[in-house]
């Protein structure tokens, strides 16, 4: 319960942690979601394999629930856990920015 | 007057005859971000130029019309564009659905097939025109679409797990052949260099099924089934791709998925003969023409190597190192050089694959996949 509730307040603070990602990491990240999550997702992430993930589609939708999916995949799906490459900041750094719609 | 006129003409030629570029050592290379195909001869290690205006080019995937003149270029916005090498500029242009995942030529090259994830289905146009021809509904993301002999497209179903014969050999209405039960979620087809044996990988269970196109009817064998029953599945972060370049010799090479192995198998009694070790997630594995060496590339974060396997003893006899973002391999037709694509380092590089030796590097942007005209002559490419 405690660590849920940490992990819950981590996810939840993340959005204003966003910001504080070096820029060199958020640049890497924003090349990874174009490139990595399109290669599933299409570059444009309108969806190919994997769904839809424009700002659009994923109006709604907690960003504590998107960055767990990014962390930890959905099981019986093609969609990978991301954990052991990404920590909870950068995934939250993500759902902000798929949120958003990139620049 | 008309010795003249003959000396005439011969004057004129030479200026003619500089123009003429014969397209069968051309290939283009997808430019991603930039939705533009860069037209280079492979025999000169040399960009000739740029076309521009082709859409989305995510995992975009090239054919080429039998006299090697045209590029036939699916988007993944469901664009399709028929590029003109000796012109270098766009000869045709359909948005043809919303959401595409490669195509296919037929093998008298008059009908081009397109298959879509959205929505589902195959479409067929004329090669010429680029006008409508066929419409085939699936109610599934339609992938893994080859050419067969026989004026023959052959495509997989991702949800309904079925594979779809369409025979267009009594004209522009196809007779469909259903066979269903192919097992859960397959993700990519590849078909042998003969058009016999049809492959789908599975991505929803540990397994790939195969189907004898020279079956009377054609019935869903399971292949390598529980190949990875023994560890639990790693993470994929760039689904595989089966292409029919893969057979090495007697053996066909295929990148296992959620495990970093090739996995081999007879080619004619489909049996497992051995497995490779790999660095990573293999993407591609693709055999030399000779089928003596299969080159592989890897997933996020292996996606920076290559590693070369020796296709008879099953061993990794060369590792590279060409930068992240390798994205595609392709060979001259005869095998002696290797065009890898690095995406991020905006390069491609050319390799002597009996040295290793690195033999050009070729700026482009953002590339990706990379397409010799020889594939006009090769089935299920």
């Amino acid at each position: 319960m405690l660590s849920g509730g940490l992990a819950l307040l981590l996810l939840l603070a993340a959005p204003a942690e966003a910001g504080e990602l070096p820029a060199a990491r958020a640049d890497e990240l924003a090349h990874l979601v174009v490139n990595d999550c399109g290669s599933c997702h299409g570059l444009t992430l309108a969806g190919g394999l994997g769904p839809d993930i424009r700002p659009a589609a994923l109006a709604g939708r907690s960003p504590e629930a998107l960055a767990e999916v990014i962390l930890d995949g959905r099981p019986g799906t093609a969609m990978p856990p991301w954990r052991p490459l990404l920590s909870e900041a950068e995934a939250a750094w993500i759902v902000g920015y798929l949120l958003e719609g990139p620049p | 007057m008309i010795r003249l006129l003959a000396l005439l003409a011969l004057v004129a030629l030479p200026a003619a005859a500089a123009e003429v570029r014969a397209t069968g050592g051309l290939g283009v290379v997808v430019e991603r971000a930039t939705g533009s195909l860069l037209v280079v001869d492979r025999t000169t290690h040399a960009a000739l130029g740029r076309v521009t205006g082709l859409g989305d080019l995510s995992h975009a995937s090239v054919v080429f019309s039998p006299d090697e003149r045209f590029a036939y270029v699916f988007g993944r916005d469901g664009g399709l564009t028929k590029v003109d090498l000796t012109t270098q500029a766009i000869a045709g242009r359909v948005i043809q659905a919303g959401n595409a995942i490669g195509g296919a030529i037929s093998d008298d090259g008059r009908l081009v097939a397109v298959s879509n994830y959205e929505p589902g289905g195959v479409r067929v146009f004329d090669a010429d025109t680029l006008a409508p021809v066929a419409d085939i509904p699936t109610g599934s993301k339609t992938l893994g679409l080859v050419d067969v002999p026989g004026r023959r497209f052959v495509f997989s179903l991702w949800e309904a797990g079925e594979t779809w014969i369409a025979d267009f050999s009594g004209g522009d209405s196809p007779a469909i052949t259903r066979i269903t039960g192919i097992g859960a979620n397959p993700y990519d087809g590849m078909v042998t260099g003969d058009g016999r044996t049809y492959i789908a990988g599975l991505f929803g269970e540990d397994g790939l099924t195969a189907i004898d196109l020279w079956a009377e009817p054609p019935a869903p064998r399971r292949i390598l089934a529980g190949y990875g029953k023994d560890d639990p599945a790693l993470p994929v972060y760039k689904m595989p791709h089966l292409e029919g370049w893969a057979m090495a010799g007697e053996r066909i090479a295929l990148p296992a998925v959620g495990r970093h192995e090739i996995l081999w198998i007879d080619s004619r009694s489909l049996e497992e003969t051995g497995r490779t070790a790999t660095l990573g997630q293999p993407v591609f594995a693709v055999a030399r023409p000779d089928g003596r060496q299969v080159w592989v590339n890897f997933a996020p974060p292996d996606n920076g190597r290559i590693q070369v396997v020796d296709s008879v003893s099953g061993e990794v006899v060369r590792e590279l190192a060409p930068g992240p973002g390798v994205l595609h391999m392709e060979f001259a037709p005869r095998g002696n050089e290797v065009w890898v694509s690095v995406r991020d380092a905006g390069r491609i590089d050319v390799y002597d694959t009996a040295t290793f030796e690195k033999l050009a590097e070729i700026p482009a942007d953002d590339p990706s996949g990379i397409f010799f005209t020889a594939r006009a002559h090769r089935t299920g490419l």
